[in-house]
C-alpha cells in the first residue's frame, strides 16, 4: 500500500511571532522553522505502518519555498522513501493546497493520505477535509488510533466528550492528533542516508491550478494585554478577593 | 443575508454551545436557519425553534444522521446551500470535520474559529496558538465559516416561534462506517460552557492527586480541565484538554493549578474573566496572566481552599 504525507514547514513552535509594526503580516524573518508537529506524527505513523509491512512505499509532499526541502529531508530521515517539492514562493489558501494535493494523488494513487489535523501558523483545520472532498474520499480526522484491516482503516477519533471509532473504506484521509504517537528523532546516519534519497522539485505551475483569492487578510494584530495582577499571600485572602473584589464566586 | 447553521446536539438535547453561534449569526445579521440532522431528533429541532432570532428550522430525521459522519452531513449541507449567504456550524469536534468538506464542495474558503463578527464578510479570527490575532474579508459566495462559541454570548433559549420544515432526503455511502464510541459520562458542567474551570496540570503528579481537582471543582460549581502534560500523564482523558489542540474555554473563573502555562495551553483559556493561578515556581508563565497569584505548595492550598469554601 502506497500512503502520501503531505506537510508543512511552519514557525518552530517554541518560537513567540511578532506582528509587523505596519500590522500587514507576522514578522517570519529570521525565524527558526521546522516541521509542523502534526505532520511529524503523520510521517511517524506512515512509518510504523510500513514497519509492520502494511505501507510499501511513502511519499511525503509538500508545497513551498525552496528551503521546505529541508522538511522534506526530515521526513526522508525519519523513514520516508520519497520527497516531492511542489515549489511556490507565495503562501497559499488551504483550499488551493488542496486542490494541488488532489493533482498529487491523481498521480501518485496512494491507498492512504496521512496528514497533520492543523498547521500551527494558521491553526485552520481544513486541508485534509477539503482535500477529501475534492477526491471524494471519506475522511477520519483527529486520529489518536489507526489500524488497517481487511482493506478497511480503522480509526479511533477524539471528539468533544470521549473517543468514536470509525471504519473507512480506502482510499481514504485520515488527520492526526497529538496522541497518535511519539515521533522518532532523527539520528546522524539516517539523515546522512537521507540525502541520497529521491526528491523531485516540480514548480507549481505545473499542476495549472490558478490560486484564487478567497480570503483577504487585512490585518494583524497582538491581543489586548491582560492587566497584571496581583500576588495574595494566602488562601483567606485569595478567597476574600474573589468573593469582594473579583464577585466571581 | 440569509445565514444557514448546522446545530449540535445528541439526539435528544440542543448542545449550549448552538446558542452562542446563533449570537454570531446574529451579528451578521439577516435570516436565520437551523438545521438539525440526526435520528429521532424531533425534539432538538423543537428546542432549536424556540431559540430568539431563529427563523425557521430544517429537520432531517434520518438514521443516516445519526451519527454526524462528514460525507453524509456535508453532502446534505451541499444540497442545501443554495439561498443562502453564510453556513455556519459552531467551531467543535464537528464543526472542524464537516465544514471545510462543505465549503471544498462549494469551491469556496472555510474561515476557522471566528472571535468576532466585524461585518458580514469581516471577521476576526486567532492564528498561531492565540498569540496573533488576525482580520480576515471573505470575498466568497457563501461565506463557509466555524464560531468560537466562547467568543459569543448565548442567544436566549426561548421566545421563538421559528417553523420547523422536514427534509426527506437521506444521504449515505460516503465510505465511513461509524463502529462505536466511549463517552465520558460526567455528572460536572461541560467544559466548552463552565462558568468556572479548574485545570490541573503535570504538578498534580498522578490521577489520585488529581481527584483535589474535581473536588475544587465540584465546591465551585464548575468543569474540570487539563494541560496537555496531565493528559499525557494518562490522570485524566483527553476530552479535557484545553489549548490550542484542545477545547477553548473563556468562563468566568479559571483556575489553574500546578500547570506551568506554555503558549499552547494559554491559547485556549486566556480569554477567561478572571484567572487564578496556583503555583509553586515564581517564575512560571502563567502568572503572567494571572488576576491572582498565589505562590505555595498544590497539595497545601488546595484542600485549605476546598476547606474554606
Amino acid at each position: 500500500m502506497k500512503i502520501l504525507v503531505p506537510v508543512k514547514r511552519v514557525v518552530d513552535h517554541n518560537v513567540k511571532v511578532r506582528v509587523k509594526s505596519d500590522h500587514s503580516q507576522v514578522d517570519l524573518a529570521n525565524t527558526k522553522m521546522a516541521l509542523n508537529p502534526f505532520c511529524e506524527i503523520a510521517i511517524e505513523e506512515a512509518v510504523r505502518l510500513k514497519e509492520k509491512g502494511i505501507a510499501s512505499e511513502i511519499v511525503v509532499v509538500t508545497i513551498g519555498p525552496d528551503a521546505a526541502q529541508e522538511q522534506l529531508r526530515t521526513a526522508l530521515a525519519m523513514g520516508a522513501d520519497r520527497g516531492l517539492l511542489i515549489a511556490c514562493d507565495s503562501p497559499l489558501e488551504p483550499l488551493t493546497l488542496a486542490k494541488v494535493l488532489a493533482k498529487v494523488v491523481e498521480q501518485e494513487q496512494p491507498q492512504l493520505i496521512l496528514m497533520g489535523k492543523q498547521s500551527i501558523d494558521g491553526d485552520n483545520n481544513q486541508t485534509g477535509q477539503m482535500l477529501a472532498a475534492l477526491c471524494g474520499y471519506p475522511q477520519a480526522t483527529f486520529a489518536a488510533a489507526l489500524a488497517i484491516e481487511g482493506g478497511e482503516a480503522l480509526v479511533t477519533r477524539e471528539v468533544d466528550g470521549g473517543l468514536q471509532r470509525l471504519a473507512l473504506s480506502l482510499p481514504a484521509v485520515v488527520t492526526t492528533d497529538l496522541r497518535l504517537n511519539q515521533p522518532r528523532y532523527t539520528s546522524l546516519p539516517n539523515l546522512m542516508k537521507a540525502k541520497r534519497k529521491p526528491l523531485n522539485v516540480t514548480p507549481f505551475s505545473d499542476y495549472g491550478i490558478e490560486p484564487r483569492t478567497h480570503v483577504s487578510l487585512l490585518k494583524v494584530e497582538t491581543p489586548p494585554a491582560r492587566q497584571a495582577g496581583v500576588q495574595v499571600a494566602n488562601v483567606d485572602e485569595l478567597i476574600d478577593k474573589l468573593k469582594h473584589q473579583a464577585k466571581v464566586i | 443575508m440569509h445565514t444557514l447553521l448546522l446545530a449540535e446536539h445528541d439526539n435528544a438535547t440542543l448542545n449550549a454551545v448552538t446558542l452562542n453561534a446563533i449570537s454570531a449569526a446574529q451579528a451578521i445579521g439577516g435570516e436565520l436557519t437551523v438545521l438539525v440532522a440526526g435520528e429521532n431528533c424531533r425534539a432538538v429541532a423543537e428546542q432549536a425553534a424556540a431559540v430568539t432570532g431563529v427563523t425557521r428550522v430544517l429537520l432531517a430525521d434520518n438514521a443516516a444522521y445519526r451519527h454526524p459522519l462528514a460525507e453524509n452531513i456535508a453532502a446534505l449541507l451541499d444540497t442545501q446551500r443554495s439561498g443562502y449567504s453564510h453556513l455556519m456550524a459552531v467551531a467543535n469536534a464537528n464543526g472542524k470535520d464537516i465544514m471545510p468538506r462543505v465549503a471544498a464542495l462549494a469551491d469556496v474558503a472555510q474561515i476557522s474559529d471566528i472571535i468576532a463578527v466585524e461585518s458580514p464578510t469581516v471577521f476576526k479570527r486567532p492564528i498561531y496558538a492565540g498569540s496573533v490575532i488576525a482580520t480576515v474579508e471573505s470575498h466568497d459566495d457563501p461565506v463557509v465559516l466555524t464560531v468560537r462559541a466562547s467568543s459569543f454570548p448565548a442567544a436566549a433559549a426561548e421566545g421563538g416561534t421559528a417553523p420547523i420544515e422536514p427534509l426527506e432526503q437521506a444521504i449515505t455511502g460516503g465510505g465511513a462506517r461509524f463502529v462505536g464510541e466511549d463517552r465520558v459520562v460526567s455528572p460536572r458542567p461541560q467544559l466548552a460552557t463552565a462558568r468556572v474551570v479548574v485545570s490541573g496540570g503535570r504538578a498534580l503528579g498522578s490521577r489520585e492527586n488529581f481527584a483535589l481537582i474535581e473536588q475544587l471543582a465540584d465546591k465551585l460549581h464548575g468543569a474540570v480541565g487539563a494541560s496537555r502534560a496531565a493528559v499525557d500523564a494518562g490522570m485524566v482523558p483527553n476530552d479535557l484538554q484545553v489549548g490550542q489542540t484542545g477545547k477553548v474555554v473563556a468562563p468566568e473563573l479559571y483556575i489553574a493549578v500546578g500547570i506551568s502555562g506554555a503558549i499552547q495551553h494559554l491559547a485556549g483559556m486566556s480569554n477567561s474573566k478572571v484567572i487564578v493561578a496556583i503555583n509553586n515556581d515564581e517564575e512560571a508563565p502563567i502568572f503572567q496572566i494571572a488576576d491572582y497569584r498565589l505562590v505555595g505548595d498544590l497539595f497545601e492550598v488546595v484542600p485549605q481552599l476546598i476547606e474554606r469554601l
